[in-house]
């Protein structure tokens, strides 16, 4: 079997044709613009209402406006919200001058991070999805005992579809494959559940379903992609913060986006997941951001699970000679006489 | 201001973000800050029912610097025109204008009037004076003592009492330390409003207003919207692109329920409902809407009311009966919700509909809503959903209480499952007066119908029963006409637009427009405005062309009333001699070759009447428009800085503070609108306000709103699962120093009081609240949202039984976005010990049903009269 360059790493220039799809269409993804999300979560209901995914929890977390939590294997989409003492750029948030303390975000996060760990949620016992404490979005605290500003982000979470994906890479049944769209996608009457996947994901996505206990997770709508429709969630976002089309095109729209935010001196606007260098070869879904990645609940540097394997083949490999050494040496050995 | 966009329509907000993109400033002035706030250039906060303080900040701004689109102001406006010389404005009465009278909380205009050449300066006749209730006088057709003749006016806008100078006077005092004063909003944050506000004027720029519910449901709502249009005005930025003031709706169709409403004081197209007085007989009907000297054409009124009464009976309807004008009902008061609620109550009220409407949720006052309708006959309500308001007599709070007892309430209840808008045909009508037909997707199951088979049968049943009746009181049912085409037993909504298209009633042609309509009885028309919806035969709002680069206003997307007119008034978008003001805002002008009104949209104004007309003398109607008259249907042809007449509570917006607040007004003496509905009962508690002792009981302000995830009352959120999700909770949010304050925890139970209801809810404290300096002290704002109730996947208490009944004058909205309440940690108690509570609550705050019920505040209580102000 021929192995392709860059098959576990690095860019790919063809993921479908890479997967063994012949004749294909261009790679198709989302971009995700949270400099103008408006926090409205129709995709998370469009999502639902088209997938038939199952309500995920009647919680109430109070992560500001999040009663969702994480993306799991009944929330394909997650709108995070973000409440942080500090300006966005370009805006006033119309605070200085009034009689104000410290900011609550401090203690109201202590308090949420509890209320997710108690939430009976799907996935939850599973001891997988958004409940790690890295998933938590961190809060900054405020310089002074007042607080100065105020911003607020939003951002709607999603599979990203990556070029590596680690899900795809581990699944020993072939229930995870990836579509000639370039999307990876799992096959429900294929999967058994076995939760390698769960792990693999660098972001949490991917999770098992309690009383079904297959893996479930975004599938960028293939079935709409195959009628030739946008998806649920994109058709349903009215500011078009969640964009569909073809990668190629929609990394060029990011580009000039985030050159026009910078020019507007939105200078903490950033993309994310965009670049095929990165530690999952690009994502199929990447975003613009207005912080760090860790502040939306998502890892600064995801890296593919799958990408040390050739070195640990390697490594494997002089470990298998050296014991096979070791046992040849054994016989050779002239006996105790 | 007043609108929480980006959250409660979201689908209408992706243009604002948009105009954002291409440049557009975009700010939100709200007590909170919100998911609109969040993409807004500058979000300023202000304290919930001070906002007619905040804009009359910026009326003055405008004076102070000298800002208004003169050549604008100067032609389109009231600006120059002489009011009588008995006028006095709130300067000179502390808060009140003059004609006050405390007895019976009203005015009488006839001082707020214009001066007319040679009327030497008496008043208008004693007959032209009579009451006439702000209810009554249908659209923005109020009329106009004198009518069109000539009005004294001062083009130089110099003397001291043309509109001019007193909207000057009047808000001299509103600057911009006043607003910070008042408001609690800081001064700079302030004044960053007005220049960014003040430099979308003028030739080439325009600025638009957005508000919703939170402009409206003040006892000072209609003229917090005035305050916006008069500063809308002065600026040049009415009738003109990317200006106006744009009314966000509560729902969907809420303008369509307007249009052709379903309120007790308008017949469809804003025609006034005949009342005891105007009702004698067509003739004094018609007098009383078209006035004898009006301009416009409003003065068509009797062509609009014959072809509606032709189309109401068909045949029986002659010249002879007066077009059947007696078999409509009278009107002898106020019958609106409210009104009916307590009617209710008292036993006065025997039956009851409720269509798509769940009061015992959704209606100020919710308490006494669920007794009303538990002193009734019967209720008939028609929902997709079981709803509280058809529940009530098994999981009302007062079932706890024993109040309701449901073995022995005597309502009996009749509940419809009602078909979706997916599952019947039909029109919407959104906030720009655009019509939109849309089909059937589904067909209903079950017993699920539309709400046009219910009345459509329900009528048909009712004329059956009354069908050989000899009784003179069924003439009505009989004589109305009701032969709508009927497909298996679906009546056809089309047909029933074309019905209210209007025809020609001898050879049945679709009518082209109201133009078109006669007072003779030669033509019929459902509803005046939307005549032309229909024109040629076409469903004209079932077009779906978008926009293109040609045709921005997307004329052949649906059908926007009137005569698909996109933007109201557009005359005012070119100068007087008919010229755009700019050509990057040009929408209409004047073809001087083709002598005729030209442009992108469809111009409102007639066609050929030229920029240089001037009416002859005694020129009546729209011939009595001038070639410079934009604001066609007003009496004088112009916007209105001042009014002198259609509203109940003065002709300039006022500051006063709500019914319920923590302050003193700190402009005048007069506390609050010395004219809204009070209703001082025992089942209608007040709390107290200053100058009353004893605010300090209930120390916070209230305000409430909407959240994305849930839909009004909750029937048609919490029942589903992937929006209930979402919200999970009723929560309230408090700020940081609130939260510290009251010892309330974030997501831990609090309990929100007033002097009717205690709630319980989960507490979500947030650095989107923030408290604000108010004439030195600080005030904390309290937000809830108002979806909850006692059924569906997700449940909690009713916030509007937080709230009492204290209402608008001139339209009967409650003030349910600002009043006063206590927040205290923990669940509150039921059964008794919540009774008890709130007894001594009461009584701490030594309530009675005098507390709120004094209209004149200037005259402390038991003190000497004269501390008003001279």
């Amino acid at each position: 079997m021929r192995i392709a360059p860059n098959s576990l790493f690095g860019p790919v220039e063809d993921v479908a044709g890479q997967a063994g799809h012949g004749e294909h269409p261009p790679r198709m993804g989302f971009f995700t613009d949270t400099s103008i999300c408006i926090g409205c979560k129709a995709c998370e209901v469009a999502c639902k209402e088209w997938n038939g995914v199952p309500e995920d929890g009647m919680n109430l977390l109070g992560m500001s406006m999040d009663n969702t939590g994480g993306l799991g294997a009944s929330s394909w989409r997650h709108v995070a919200f973000i409440e942080q003492p500090r300006r966005l750029a370009g805006s006033d948030a119309g605070i200085a001058g009034l009689p104000v303390g410290p900011s609550g975000a401090q203690a109201t996060a202590a308090i949420v991070e509890s209320a997710l760990r108690r939430a009976p949620r799907g996935g939850g016992e599973l001891g997988t999805s958004a409940f790690a404490p890295d998933h938590v979005p961190e809060v900054p605290v405020a310089e002074g005992p007042e607080r100065m500003d105020f911003r607020w982000l939003m951002l709607s979470d999603v599979c990203k579809h990556c070029t590596h994906a680690g899900c795809l890479d581990v699944c020993p049944t072939g229930a995870l494959v990836r579509s000639e769209f370039g999307t990876v996608v799992v096959q429900q009457d294929i999967c058994n559940g076995c939760g390698y996947c769960v792990s693999a994901c660098p972001f949490g996505v991917i999770d098992r379903r309690p009383g079904d206990g297959r893996a479930h997770k975004c599938t960028l709508c293939y079935d709409r992609l195959r009628g030739g429709l946008e998806p649920a969630c994109a058709k349903a976002c009215p500011t078009d913060s969640i964009q569909y089309g073809e990668l190629d095109v929609l990394r060029d729209r990011a580009t000039a986006r985030l050159e026009t935010l910078r020019e507007r001196g939105v200078v903490e606007a950033r993309l994310y997941g965009e670049d095929p260098r990165d530690g999952v070869g690009g994502f199929g879904a990447f975003f613009l951001l207005l912080d760090e990645p860790a502040v939306y609940g998502l890892p600064n540097a995801p890296v593919v699970a799958s990408r040390d394997l050739p070195a640990m083949w390697k490594a494997a490999g002089v470990a298998a000679l050296g014991l096979f050494a070791a046992a040849l040496s054994a016989f050779m050995e002239p006996r105790e006489p | 201001m007043g609108s929480n966009m980006a959250e409660a329509h979201p689908v209408g907000f992706q243009w604002v973000m948009e105009a954002k993109e291409k440049g557009a400033t975009v700010i939100h002035v709200d007590p909170r800050f919100t998911r609109t706030s969040a993409l807004c250039d500058l979000h300023v906060p202000l304290r919930a029912g001070s906002d007619i303080c905040f804009l009359g900040g910026v009326v003055n701004y405008i004076f102070e610097h000298d800002l208004a689109f003169r050549d604008y102001v100067a032609a389109y406006t009231n600006a120059s025109f002489i009011v009588h010389r008995d006028f006095a404005d709130t300067e000179d009465l502390d808060g009140l204008f003059s004609g006050y009278d405390e007895a019976t909380a009203s005015y009488d205009r006839s001082s707020w009037q214009y001066e007319h050449e040679g009327d030497g300066g008496t008043l208008a006749e004693p007959s032209a004076r009579e009451h006439a209730a702000g209810h009554s006088h249908g659209s923005g057709g109020a009329r106009l003592e004198g009518g069109s003749g000539p009005i004294r006016r001062d083009p130089t806008l110099e003397h001291p009492r043309c509109v001019y100078q007193l909207v000057k006077r009047h808000f001299a005092r509103y600057t911009p330390e006043m607003v910070a004063e008042v408001c609690g909003t800081p001064l700079e944050q302030f004044l960053k409003v007005c220049a960014a506000w003040t430099s979308a004027s003028g030739r080439e720029r325009t600025a638009a207003v957005v508000y919703a519910v939170g402009w409206t449901q003040h006892t000072t709502g209609a003229q917090l919207i005035r305050t916006a249009a008069i500063i809308q005005l002065l600026l040049g930025n009415m009738g003109r692109p990317g200006g106006g003031i744009m009314a966000m709706r509560g729902h969907a169709s809420i303008q369509g329920s307007t249009d052709i409403p379903t309120l007790f004081n308008l017949l469809p197209g804003y025609l006034p409902m005949p009342s005891v007085e105007t009702g004698r007989d067509l003739a004094t009907y018609l007098e009383a809407v078209t006035a004898d000297r009006q301009k416009g054409f409003w003065r068509n009124a009797d062509a609009y009311f014959v072809s509606l009464l032709k189309e109401y009976f068909g045949e029986r309807a002659s010249a002879e009966n007066d077009f059947g004008f007696d078999w409509l009902p009278r009107t002898s008061g106020d019958h609106g919700t409210y009104r009916s609620v307590m009617d209710m109550v008292d036993g006065k009220v025997f039956g009851y509909f409720l269509l798509g409407q769940n009061p015992a949720i959704g209606s100020a006052h919710g308490r006494l809503q669920r007794l009303g309708l538990a002193n009734l006959d019967w209720l008939v309500v028609r929902d997709l959903t079981m709803i509280e308001s058809a529940t009530f007599f098994l999981d009302a709070p007062e079932v706890a209480t024993g109040e309701i007892v449901p073995g022995a309430c005597r309502t009996e209840v009749f509940f419809f499952p009602a078909a979706a808008h997916t599952e019947k045909a039909g029109t919407f009508t959104q906030t720009q007066r655009m019509v939109q037909w849309r089909d059937q997707a589904v067909e209903p199951t079950g017993d699920q119908r539309s709400e046009l088979w219910f009345f459509y049968h329900l009528g048909r049943k009712i004329k059956a029963l009354v069908a050989d009746s000899a009784e003179e009181r069924d003439e009505p049912l009989r004589a109305l006409w009701w032969d709508y085409a009927v497909v298996g037993d679906e009546p056809q909504a089309d047909d029933v637009l074309r019905r209210i298209n209007g025809s020609d009633e001898h050879t049945g042609r679709l009518l082209e427009g109201y133009g078109e309509l006669k007072a003779d009885g030669s033509t019929s028309c459902g509803c005046w405005i939307y005549s032309g919806v229909f024109a040629g035969g076409v469903n004209q709002a079932a077009r779906r062309t978008p926009a293109s680069a040609e045709d921005p206003y997307a004329l052949a997307w649906g059908w926007a009333w009137p005569a698909n007119r996109r933007i109201l008034y557009n005359r005012a978008s070119a100068d007087p001699s008919g010229r755009p003001w700019s050509a990057t805002k040009a929408c209409v002008w004047w073809d001087e070759e083709r002598q005729e009104w030209v442009g992108r949209d469809v111009p409102d104004f007639e066609k050929s009447k030229a920029p240089s007309y001037v009416a002859p003398p005694n020129a009546v109607g729209p011939e009595a428009l001038d070639g410079d008259d934009p604001f066609i249907m007003q009496a004088d042809g112009k916007g209105w800085l001042m009014a002198p007449n259609g509203l109940e509570d003065g002709p300039l917006p006022t500051h006063y503070e709500p019914h319920e607040s923590p302050v003193r007004n700190a402009l005048y003496a007069q506390q609050a609108n010395p004219t809204r509905r009070v209703y001082p009962r025992a089942d209608n508690p007040s709390n107290p306000a200053p100058p009353e002792r004893h605010g300090e009981v209930f120390p916070f302000v209230l305000t409430t709103a909407r959240l994305t995830e849930h839909h009004t009352a909750g029937a048609m959120s919490r029942t589903l699962s992937y929006l209930a999700e979402l919200q999970p909770a009723l929560t309230v949010e408090v700020s940081p120093e609130l939260a510290r304050l009251r010892h309330l925890e974030h997501l831990g139970f609090a309990h929100v009081i007033t002097s009717r209801a205690a709630i319980e809810a989960r507490v979500v404290v947030t650095d989107r609240m923030v408290p604000l300096v108010v004439q030195d002290e600080v005030v904390h704002q309290v937000w809830m949202p108002y979806h909850f109730g006692a059924r569906g996947l997700v449940t909690g208490d009713a916030v509007n039984d937080l709230f009492g009944i204290s209402l608008d004058p001139n339209v009967f909205i409650q003030e349910t976005k600002a009043a006063t309440c206590d927040i205290r940690p923990g669940r509150r108690p039921s059964g008794n010990a919540l009774a008890e509570l709130l007894a001594r609550y009461r009584a701490r705050a030594g309530i009675t049903t005098e507390t709120g019920a004094r209209f004149d505040t200037a005259v402390a209580p038991g003190g000497a009269a004269g501390e008003r102000r001279p």
